[in-house]
């Protein structure tokens, strides 16, 4: 480390960090408005926010990659300037982001290597991963390709990476939104273990309950100004949620499950294969999703979501048309737009690029789904007025904060654009719904609101299915519960049946079957 | 830290997206007036034999809207192509073979044609065209190959069978063995609009393209399609947006409308089929389509201003003796700038040093 870093005397300790009247201004918003914020040397501190109050901006300034406009950090007392992000691990700050940057085709130490300032030599290198690895309960084999690695363990390089610098802080962006709980829990003693050791860990995230687990205090973002710090662990979630969202939380009911009717959607002997080395062949799916039910899809990401996603929307062709069925009709051979008129709505889990085009207005985005369903386009010519008044019924019925329907896709905030998608959606009056991570990223206010609209869409009639890697939000949505690993679908139990603890088992292989050579790999760790 | 620094825009400038465009001009006629004055020329007379003195009579407009219709007939087609991140580099080509398809038609009913001569030769170097960029669209549906490469290769495939067709079957019979068609009967030649000058029916065409290409991409479905192609192929794929049918419909529509101008230019001004049908229209319909932000009224503009650049090169080379390499220096220059200034549409310039965090 370098000298930049004084260590301090452990009892009249300064605190690690401290941010004061941090003020960052983006064009057309202020991103953070004279922010306060105080780490001390050892402690688990969270930052609680809805999407875009400001927490990701704040980070991105501690660890250089953006500069206040005004206002003074100070690192162990002594007033600094963080230049860049290098200059933020010179100084004993590392960060571990949300989306990892790993090269698939490259091994553990050759990514590490990549990320270090001045790596040394690979064998070194291999076994200075190992000592860390092991001291932190890390487990992970220098000289594995990352391709093979699950997503746990992907977050494992980044976290080595980071460790192998010595960090006196770690910043931790949403680490668990892609682990099993089991996974999740392991990280969690990493962590305390490293505390304890004295480094302190900034903890970003909007799972509730982690944070009450885990963390010593917090310090809640609203809007990016500082509206409260608490300690967590004596504050309950709900208050912590309206803390963050500045009004009190309206939770969705769970209405007794409405009659399950006919089934909508059949997923008969689904398998499919890819040329791509890195996707997950679906193996044998098979389940159906009746009309007035929610069918919730478990799992942790890169286990056949994407590919089943595509097969259900049709974006990818199945050549068995018997092997899905929309309302009786064979449709494994039909493109999307023929499964739309047969009633089927879709939301993907990539909102921005995939369920809205980022420079298009909201009413040109509302015609982009919306022409299936709706009487938007007439002779071939588009019926601008009427795109642009389907669009205001979706802002207006959705409460999507956005300037007007004028408002580019990629000037909302993720909450907004994703109820302005589910939105468009859910106002087609689908028969079938599919629905990828609903609530990704969104902050509490609109995942309730998302999650009152999905369950109202199958009380009325609808059949949905959710497919997400929040286990919580599919205890409260879902009717049944499968889980998908390995491109293997799990049978369907009903919700009030079964556990987190017992789906999250399913999460990391435990089928009834057999699992595969590639199964076994993941349930050693 | 530099004194110049580019800033990223919250947005993409709308007023930046109209101002670089001038921008580019002025810029090209301030390195044009160094370049004049390096090259021991008088700067300012230079530039006036260049882009005045050819405008300033009746034939001289009237040759500007000659040179800038097929460059419109080609350009529009292209744009729409480029909205929809299919790049057809071939339009030279396609125009090569409606020249090729529309005037075999004139020497094939040489001496019997009829008012129906002309119309059928419209459809033929329409369809000629579009046959020509249906090889790439196939291509490239059906194999994924790179249209940039197969068009781009065809072009040169096109010009070959002129050269073999004027040299043979196409050959004058009383041409003394000249690489030359006949003349064109009063039938198979487009009519004149704009008497005292050589502007034909082609124009018309041009003009009907503009406002049926933004008809296409402002008011019809199909545009939006091309449009959500262009920017994000996968929500085009999630929307249900067929990108085959759309990469058929481009190639088509703008190999069918190079086709229409290069019939338009052997009906026309040349008046038979010659070895060289085109002095590069379909290649500089590529700049065009750019400089005039893949936008109809905009290609329309920016086609006249390419048009003055060849003329103006022509005028420069007769009355100052400049070298013949001075019109592709001036189509290069504002390209360059065009591409250059662009980034001012996403960035701004600040000049100082970032302000140091107190």
């Amino acid at each position: 480390m370098d000298s930049h870093a004084k260590t301090p005397a452990p009892d009249a300790a300064p605190p690690r960090l401290e941010l004061r009247g941090i003020t960052k201004r983006f064009p057309g918003c202020l991103a953070n408005d004279h922010v306060d914020l105080l780490l001390r040397p050892g402690e688990i501190h969270a930052l609680l926010g809805e999407n875009g109050a400001g927490k990701s901006t704040l980070v991105k300034m501690i660890y250089g990659v953006l500069h206040p406009d005004s206002g003074s950090l100070l690192w162990q007392g002594r007033e600094t300037v963080v230049p860049d992000p290098a200059g933020a691990r010179r100084l004993g700050i590392g960060m571990v982001f949300q989306h990892f940057s790993l090269f698939d085709t490259l091994t553990v130490a050759e990514n590490i290597a990549l990320g270090l300032d001045e790596p040394g030599r690979m064998d070194a290198l291999s076994e200075r991963i190992r000592t860390v690895s092991e001291r932190y309960g890390l487990a992970l084999d220098p000289e594995r390709h990352v391709f093979h690695l699950s997503v746990g363990e992907r977050q494992r390089v980044e976290i080595v990476r980071c460790l192998l610098q010595d960090p006196r802080l770690l910043i931790m962006d949403e680490p668990t939104s892609v682990l099993t709980p089991q996974e999740a829990a392991k990280l969690f003693e990493t962590l305390r273990r490293l505390a304890a050791e004295g480094c302190t860990i900034l903890y970003i995230s909007h799972k509730l309950e982690e944070i009450r687990a885990l963390c010593d205090r917090a310090t809640v973002l609203r809007a990016g100004r500082v509206v409260g710090a608490c300690d967590p662990r004596r504050e309950t979630a709900r208050g912590l949620a309206e803390m963050m969202i500045g009004s009190e939380l309206s939770t969705p009911e769970r209405l007794p499950p409405g009659e399950a009717g006919a089934a909508r959607l059949v997923v008969r002997h689904l398998s499919t294969t890819s040329d791509n080395p890195f996707a997950t062949s679906l193996k044998d799916v098979s389940f159906e999703v009746r009309a007035g039910e929610i069918l919730g899809i478990a799992g942790v990401a890169g286990n056949g979501q994407a590919e089943l996603m595509a097969a259900l929307s049709g974006e990818a062709l199945i050549a068995d048309p018997q092997a899905v069925t929309i309302e009786g009709v064979p449709a494994g051979h039909l493109g999307p737009r023929a499964r739309r008129s047969l009633g089927l709505a879709f939301v993907p889990e990539e909102r921005l690029g995939r369920g809205a085009v980022p420079e298009l207005s909201l009413s040109e985005n509302a015609l982009l789904s919306g022409y299936a369903r709706e009487p938007l386009v007439r002779g071939g010519l588009v019926h601008f007025g009427r795109a642009r008044a389907y669009a205001e019924t979706i802002i207006k019925g959705f409460n999507v904060v956005a300037h007007g329907h004028r408002a580019e896709a990629r000037s909302l905030s993720g909450g907004n654009l994703q109820k302005f998608i589910i939105g468009r959606e859910i106002l087609q009056k689908p028969k079938l719904l599919v629905v990828g991570q609903p609530t990704w990223g969104v902050d509490a206010g609109a995942a309730a609101a998302i999650h009152k609209a999905l369950i109202a869409l199958a009380r009325s009639g609808a059949a949905v299915l959710v497919i997400s890697q929040d286990l919580d939000e599919l205890f409260v949505l879902s009717d049944r519960i499968s889980v998908l690993f390995h491109g293997r679908l799990s049978d369907s139990r009903p919700t009030h049946e079964t556990s987190v603890e017992r789906i999250g088992l399913l999460m990391g292989g435990l089928f009834g079957t057999p699992p595969d050579e590639d199964g076994e790999i993941t349930r050693a760790v | 830290m530099s004194l110049i620094r580019l800033e990223p825009r919250g947005q993409a400038s709308k007023t930046m997206v109209y101002v670089t465009p001038l921008l580019a001009v002025a810029l090209t006629l301030l390195s044009g007036f160094v370049l004049f004055l390096l090259l021991g020329f008088d700067p300012v007379k230079a530039l006036h034999a260049f882009f005045i003195d050819p405008v300033s009579s009746r034939r001289g407009i009237g040759e500007l809207i000659v040179k800038a219709t097929p460059l419109v007939l080609c350009a529009v087609g292209l744009a729409i192509g480029f909205r929809a991140n299919v790049w057809n580099i071939g339009a030279e080509g396609q125009l090569t073979v409606g020249a090729i398809a529309g005037g075999g038609l004139a020497l094939a009913f040489y001496g019997e044609g009829g008012w129906w001569l002309l119309p059928l030769m419209v459809v033929a170097g329409a369809a000629g065209g579009a046959a020509w960029a249906a090889i790439p669209a196939f291509l490239r549906v059906r194999f994924n190959a790179s249209e940039i490469l197969t068009s781009l290769m065809l072009t040169y495939v096109a010009l070959l069978l002129l050269n073999y067709l004027v040299h043979g079957p196409y050959r004058d019979p009383d041409g003394f063995a000249f690489p030359e068609s006949r003349l064109f009967e009063a039938d198979a030649v487009m009519p004149v609009l704009w008497s005292g000058t050589r502007v034909h029916l082609g124009t018309a065409f041009a003009l009907l393209a503009v406002a049926a290409g933004w008809v296409l991409i402002a008011r019809t479905f199909v545009g939006f399609q091309i449009k959500v192609i262009g920017l994000t192929p996968a929500a085009a794929g999630y929307a249900g947006f067929d990108q085959k049918r759309i990469i058929w419909l481009s190639l088509l529509l703008s190999g069918a409308l190079a086709g229409v101008a290069g019939m338009g230019e052997v009906a026309g001004p040349i008046g038979q089929i010659t070895p060289s049908v085109s002095p590069g229209y379909g290649f500089t319909a590529i700049i065009v389509a750019f400089l005039g932000r893949l936008h109809p009224v905009g290609i329309l503009l920016a086609a006249l201003l390419m048009a003055l650049s060849f003329i103006g090169g022509e005028a420069a080379q007769i009355a100052m003796g400049l070298p013949k390499a001075i019109t592709g220096v001036f189509q290069g220059m504002l390209l360059f700038f065009l591409l250059a200034s662009d980034v001012l549409i996403r960035y701004r310039i600040r000049f100082g040093a970032r302000r140091a965090v107190a």
